[in-house]
């Protein structure tokens, strides 16, 4: 990957920072702990969390947002747990995600999951024949549709996502 | 002991027989569980798109068991984090408590500090304890071998459940097995994550990790494999078949529950556990048992 500062923006990092969860990134002294342990990694080396925050501390801004690998975070927080210092790197992909999502760059994956729980406020649509297997079981029933959830959640990007 | 009980999206519809069987084996311990119809989904799942929305999601859940007076268990490990992280976020942080209190009173809701949250196995861990776990016990389960699957949230990361286990070396499933008798096997990448959170994303990788815990459980040659999260069973049960024709590979490897064994240890009908909706069928683990049956 070619770096060109003319293309970077230095303050990207700072970007990332404000949002919740990331404004432990400037605290990354490059050590890997996170790539050695990750589960993810271990399957498939486009994803790589060190280079990651290499790359958000660099300032290479539409390279991250644009990429396929920063969904690739399984949230199992081994990297989390062992980073000595404390960058709290699942909290950083995440608003990586949030920022990506903001600019337009939704990975149909997560629309669809938002789509489904504005619609329902579950992930699952229940059915009536749920309910019914639910009944026979002996386990009652669940309620279909939570309206609420879509009243709480107020993310421009579901506008996007909720309209189509 | 009483919790509203949350089910989450996966549970009622994909996890009947982690919900029978909790229930069940909650009857026995005088556990009772509270049915709680506003409960919505967690809010992990939005937590990609928007970590604010998703913290809305959970302070809504959390203020719904507040208003009933009640504390939470939750069956699934992806429920467990994302609500009690929620929970100390809100606690620690004023003005994101009050951005997401002011969306809640939107639907005239408030998020109030003071909620417990708890994974069911942490319940019966901790607050029935392992002494009073034993005494419902009719049944040996000695003849059988399991592999405990952790999975991430139910431990990790590890400051928002506070010194509970040992994320790096965790031996609190291990010892809820040790009730029933049965026997439980260290195995290669036991702390290992399923993949679930990424099946969406890129599924070849996805099942590649469940592969590979798959690969090392049968290497340990255990009756069963023992989950405690309906996601990391979908992903180990549910796809284990497609992860057999994908690489062309044959596991057979039943996954169980950890209520699931609780309740075979305290003579429940395996009906009432839900063995039915098992789909990899635990078919010579219940003949071990002595044609317990129920499983088919």
């Amino acid at each position: 990957m070619t770096i060109r500062t003319s293309e970077l923006d230095a303050g990207f990092w700072r970007e990332v920072a404000a949002e919740l969860g990331g404004k432990e990134i400037s605290r990354c002294f490059a050590c890997g702990t996170c790539t050695a342990g990750c589960p993810v990694r271990e399957i498939d080396d486009r994803y790589n969390p060190r280079k990651i925050i290499r790359m958000v501390l660099l300032g290479m801004r539409e390279q991250v947002l644009s990429s396929d690998f920063i969904w690739l975070c399984s949230t199992c927080y081994t990297c989390y747990d062992r980073c000595p210092q404390d960058v709290c790197l699942t909290d950083i992909m995440a608003a990586l995600k949030n920022i990506a999502m903001r600019e337009g760059h939704v990975h149909p994956s997560f629309r669809e999951q938002a789509r489904l729980l504005m619609a329902h406020g579950r992930l699952y649509e229940v059915e009536d024949f749920d309910n019914k297997k639910r009944e026979k079981m002996g386990l009652p029933p669940v309620r279909k549709e939570i309206p609420e959830v879509r009243e709480i959640c107020r993310d421009p990007v579901l506008e996007e996502v909720t309209t189509g | 002991m009483r919790y509203a009980l949350f089910l989450g999206c996966t549970i009622p519809v994909r996890g009947l027989n982690y919900e029978l069987s909790a229930r069940a084996v909650a009857a026995k311990l005088g556990i009772e569980f509270v049915d709680v119809e506003p409960f919505s989904c967690c809010g992990y799942p939005m937590k990609s798109t928007s970590r604010e929305d998703a913290m809305a999601m959970a302070a809504r859940n959390l203020a719904v068991a507040g208003e009933m007076g009640l504390d939470v268990c939750t069956l699934c490990s992806a429920c467990t984090g994302v609500l009690t992280e929620a929970q100390k976020e809100l606690d620690a942080h004023p003005d994101v408590l009050a951005r997401v209190n002011g969306r809640l009173a939107l639907v005239d809701r408030e998020y109030r500090p003071g909620v417990k949250v708890k994974h069911f196995s942490r319940v019966l861990y901790e607050d029935v304890g392992l002494e009073r776990l034993k005494e419902p016990v009719v049944r040996d389960l000695s003849g059988l071998r399991f592999a405990v699957h952790y999975g991430c949230h139910y431990l990790r990361p590890a400051h928002i459940y506070e010194g509970f286990d040992d994320p790096e070396d965790p031996h609190t499933v291990e010892e809820l097995v040790s009730v029933t008798g049965a026997k439980w096997v260290d195995y290669e990448g036991k702390l290992d994550c399923c993949g679930g959170a990424i099946l969406g994303v890129d599924q070849g990788i996805a099942l590649r990790m469940s592969k590979a815990k798959l690969e090392s459980v049968r290497k340990a040659g255990v009756d069963a494999l023992v989950s405690i999260c309906p996601f990391c069973t979908v992903m180990y049960e549910d796809n284990q078949r497609k992860i057999e024709q994908e690489f062309g590979e044959t596991y057979g490897i039943p996954v169980l529950y950890y209520p699931q064994v609780l309740g075979l240890a305290y003579g429940v009908d395996p009906k009432e556990l839900g063995f039915r909706l098992n789909k990899v069928k635990p078919t010579e683990l219940m003949a071990k048992l002595g044609g317990a049956g129920g499983a088919e």
